[in-house]
């Protein structure tokens, strides 16, 4: 019997395959064999489970802990709470504002308040129950604007501001333009959770230093260690990170979930921690994306020219800041959408409230955004008569159009050919033929023959920043090695990168067999004994680590080149002319030694935001996709089919064609689950559907044929002309649904996600 | 309770069992099988689908001693040593994998369906693999994989 432990394995990747080939993955086999350790999957001798007990109420005084109770249970080993955090009992990404556990109040529901170790998990869960919590409850504030007004509850007396976490203010052109025509309207975006599949999970095991080696799924290694560090009151070199296979992130790896609690627990007991969150604690376990309210008012020309865009948006950050300030930094600089607008008023607020943490979720408030300007668009096509490809290619962005942050858009912005490519898509056929239920809203649940359903088309576009903006520090850093082994020159890799499913090990064994003109590459698991890789998120790994790799390649490449008289490049196991002559053989001129360089590496830099007109060079890169959705909606029932989404997408160059079109239908699916499906549902703070059973996310049956195009128009500043891929199909996926479902019905449709409801009573 | 079952081909016993325990959880906690998955424990994202006694199942939903005397397949079993299963290959070959955690399961679940029916039409593929959730991939490539499997199944037979 093989049992998976705590070891993370190098991943090989032989053959051909550089940039802009689709090679197999690294992992591939492991994966689909079920030999892939996952952080769930880890497994120590002697070791001990960990769980959580978590506030039951939004918002309450915690008057008093006993775990006495807890301790009596056969099998526990430790109970602990806010008292036994030896160092910082605060941690956060941007802001330390939430604690480690609940000190003498919680702010949301699911908050922790005292961690278990035991035998196995159901006695830690069982004993967990077990810890009295004498509470006073309070009144929660749940509603963003309320939280605002004066004489609110101020949830974090100690930061300035009261609720307020952020608000970005652009200013734009004429303060107090005019238009002949003139659109508003009022959107709502509901509170969308990554369901990630792989639950948080993690394994902390003390070592004879007096430190730790925590196993973890995550998006960021370093982000980690800094705040575990500061909990543990630890040198970073006491903790040290190591990843462990993640199943999925989409931004809710970004922030701490159970790092700290293993650590304290393994520490205490001195035997190894795991912690695994089932699927309910994990709703409560991760931020989500941002509910907004986005009141939006547009001005245009008789002839569909946007003269101006007014918007107030406001975001619901939860009761712990989280990412929120950058959420309200993209939402307000990306608020006018892929348009060339003249006047731009944007006021975007991120608030504190007692509704669940929210922070990162895949398009980081440019998919909210999104759906508002993209529902003004229509609207504004209704009210000029033309068509909404029309308005949209009047106005759109192009290189050398200026943001509303007064920003040049200085590479390719295609907004106008992505539009017209979805357009001129050949439509999917008319329904017709015999009945098949499976072709009909409502499917095989026999709701309808046909009978009340219309079809409607929808389209969407938008644009998303890759990478970290507003002059953040945004670095990766990539060793790479390379030397002789079994007579055959290998290259191996080593980056804190974490590979949460997108490719990234693939990408890099790419880089590397492109620049060092080897077969065999050979990625080394990510840990922090190598420098910061900054997040997985941003769509930024591509850029910043694709850039680090390519430079610590190019780093050794010179020096082995500089061995040799007349070296101009690696190509084929051998060293080359600039002619691509064979100089000599990359085994015999490597011998015995081992070529290494580390290169830290950093996209140009951007700029803060002015404070008063949110002027900036604010965004690395921007990035574009459009979709065009066709819709069946029974219009009866309100239920809808989604019958296609196709895509286009300008990605700078497809450094992985078969990986590129799967993040562009993985990332447009969940632009469909946020058009019609998926939606926390929050009641007085309370969370009512924390199960994979009331929380739906779509299946094989909900998700439609995705036919994709991908465009290639390299941005110069980028490695190799890339364009962050990730995120852009998540924004205009959701406005191209319900444009489609409106064409459909008629209906106004101004919340995200459409339930039934607002199809059939509007 | 002790719990006998086989797994793969091989029989296991399982000691100190818990009532409440599920397949699952003996699979993975207690005979080192972690291949299948735990990722909503409630049957409703097939990542730790498994055959017993030859029919697909989710793993959680089946109470250890339900499983008493009888045989279980996983992922584990699928391939050989040095050898993956068609289905298992087809999933690499297309991309149909991204973080992998539903692969397991929708291995089984294609597995069994391209034995069962390998002239599989899309609807009937999408009707089969409704009980998988990914949050990956949007399905297209699992779908690519499943024709691809499908394909060398049925060339197989021929």
């Amino acid at each position: 019997m093989s049992r998976t432990d705590t070891r993370t394995e190098s991943l090989t990747s032989t053959g051909t395959g550089g940039v802009g080939e689709s090679p197999l993955r690294p992992d591939g086999t492991l994966k689909v064999r079920g030999e892939f350790a996952y952080s769930s999957d880890l497994w120590h001798e002697d070791m001990l489970w960990g769980a959580t007990l978590r506030s039951p109420h939004p918002y309450a005084r915690i008057r008093s802990i006993d775990v006495g109770p807890a301790l009596t249970v056969p099998g526990v080993h430790v109970v602990l709470t806010h008292e036994d955090v030896p160092g910082e009992n605060r941690y956060g990404l941007e802001h330390a504002d939430q604690p480690v556990l609940a000190v003498d109040v919680v702010r949301y529901q699911g908050e922790p308040v005292a961690i278990v170790a035991a035998d196995d998990p159901e006695t830690a869960r069982r004993a967990a129950a077990r810890v009295r919590v004498d509470y006073e409850v309070l009144e929660p504030v749940t509603d963003a604007e309320a939280a605002l007004a004066d004489g609110a509850p101020v949830l974090h007396p100690d930061h300035p501001g009261g609720n307020l976490v952020r608000q970005v203010r652009i200013r734009f052109g004429d303060p107090a333009p005019t238009a002949p025509v003139v659109v508003s309207g009022e959107y709502t975006v509901g509170m969308q959770d990554q369901a990630f599949l792989g639950p948080e999970s993690g394994m902390a095991v003390p070592a004879e230093d007096g430190g730790i080696d925590l196993y973890v799924a995550t998006q960021w290694l370093h982000a980690d260690q800094r705040q575990v560090c500061l909990a543990l009151g630890l040198a970073p070199d006491k903790v040290r990170l190591h990843l462990a296979g993640v199943g999925g992130a989409f931004g809710a790896r970004e922030d701490l979930s159970m790092q700290v609690h293993a650590s304290l627990l393994a520490l205490r007991t001195g035997k190894p921690v795991k912690i695994v969150y089932g699927r309910e604690e994990s709703f409560f376990g991760h931020v989500h994306r941002h509910p907004a309210v986005l009141r939006y008012e547009h001005g245009a020309t008789r002839d569909g020219e946007l003269v101006y865009v007014q918007a107030e948006i406001i975001l619901d950050g939860g009761a712990y800041a989280s990412t929120t300030a950058a959420v309200t930094g993209n939402a307000a600089t990306l608020g006018a959408g892929p348009y060339r607008v003249p006047n731009v008023h944007i006021d975007c607020t991120g608030v504190y409230t007692n509704n669940p943490p929210c922070g990162a979720m895949r398009g980081f408030g440019a998919v909210q955004a999104c759906f508002a300007y993209e529902s003004q668009m229509d609207k504004l096509a209704e009210a000029l008569g033309i068509s909404p490809v029309e308005v949209r290619v009047r106005n759109a962005l192009e290189q050398g159009s200026v943001m509303p942050t007064g920003q040049v858009v200085d590479s390719a912005a295609p907004v106008a050919e992505l539009l017209e490519r979805v357009r001129d898509r050949p439509l999917p056929p008319e329904r017709g033929g015999p009945l098949d239920l499976r072709e009909l809203p409502g499917g095989v649940s026999n709701t309808t023959h046909g009978e009340g359903v219309v079809r409607g088309v929808g389209y969407g576009v938008g644009v998303k920043n890759v990478g970290f903006s507003e002059g953040f520090d945004d670095y990766s850093t990539a060793r790479v090695r390379l030397e002789v082994t079994a007579g055959e020159p290998v290259a191996s890799v080593h980056t804190a990168a974490a590979e949460v499913g997108q490719g990234l090990v693939t990408l890099q064994a790419q880089i590397a067999r492109t620049e060092l003109g080897v077969a065999r590459v050979v990625i080394l698991p990510a840990d922090t004994s190598v420098g910061s890789a900054g997040s997985t998120s941003a769509s930024r790994q591509s850029y910043v680590t694709g850039g680090a790799v390519r430079a610590a390649c190019e780093a050794v490449r010179e020096a082995v080149l500089a061995r040799v008289p007349g070296a101009a490049g690696l190509a084929g196991a051998a060293v080359v002319s600039a002619s691509g002559e064979v100089l000599a053989d990359l085994v015999e001129v490597l011998g015995e030694d081992v070529v290494e360089r580390t290169v830290e590496w950093r996209h140009r830099p951007t700029e803060a935001l002015d404070p008063a007109t949110g002027r900036a060079f604010a965004h690395v890169q921007y990035a574009f996709a459009a979709h065009r959705a066709v819709v069946d909606v029974d219009t009866e029932l309100g239920l809808v089919r989604v019958v296609e989404l196709a895509c286009a997408q300008d990605v700078g160059r497809a450094m992985n064609p078969d990986a590129v079109v799967g993040q562009i239908q993985g990332g447009s699916v969940q632009g469909l689950g946020l058009a019609v499906m998926e939606e926390i549902q929050v009641v007085d703070g309370v969370v009512r559907n924390a199960s994979f059973t009331d929380y739906l996310i779509p299946t094989v049956l909900d998700t439609p044929p995705m036919p994709v195009e991908v465009l290639e128009y390299a941005d110069p500043h980028a490695p190799y002309g890339l364009r962050g891929v990730g995120e852009p199909p998540t924004l205009s996926s959701t406005p191209a649904i319900v444009a489609a479902i409106r064409a459909a019905t008629g209906r106004a449709l101004t919340r995200a996600p459409v339930r039934p409801e607002h199809i059939v009573d509007g | 309770m002790r719990v006998n079952l086989e797994i793969n081909g091989e029989q296991h016993t399982a000691d100190d069992v818990w009532p409440g325990e599920s397949l699952l959880y003996v699979l993975r906690e207690r005979l080192g099988l972690p291949g299948a998955k735990n990722a909503c424990e409630q049957g409703e994202c097939g990542s730790c689908t498994v055959y017993l006694d030859g029919t697909p199942v989710c793993a959680c939903l089946v109470a250890a001693g339900q499983a008493e005397g009888r045989s279980v397949r996983t992922v584990e079993g699928l391939g050989g040593e040095d050898r993956l299963d068609p289905v298992q290959d087809a999933f690499v070959r297309t991309g149909a994998v991204q973080c992998g955690f539903c692969t397991p399961g929708l291995v089984i679940a294609a597995h069994d369906l391209v034995h069962r029916n390998p002239h599989a039409s899309d609807a009937e593929i999408r009707e089969a693999l409704a009980g998988n959730l990914c949050r990956c991939t949007g399905y297209e490539k699992i779908l690519d994989a499943v024709r691809l499997a499908a394909s060398t199944v049925a060339g197989e037979r021929a």
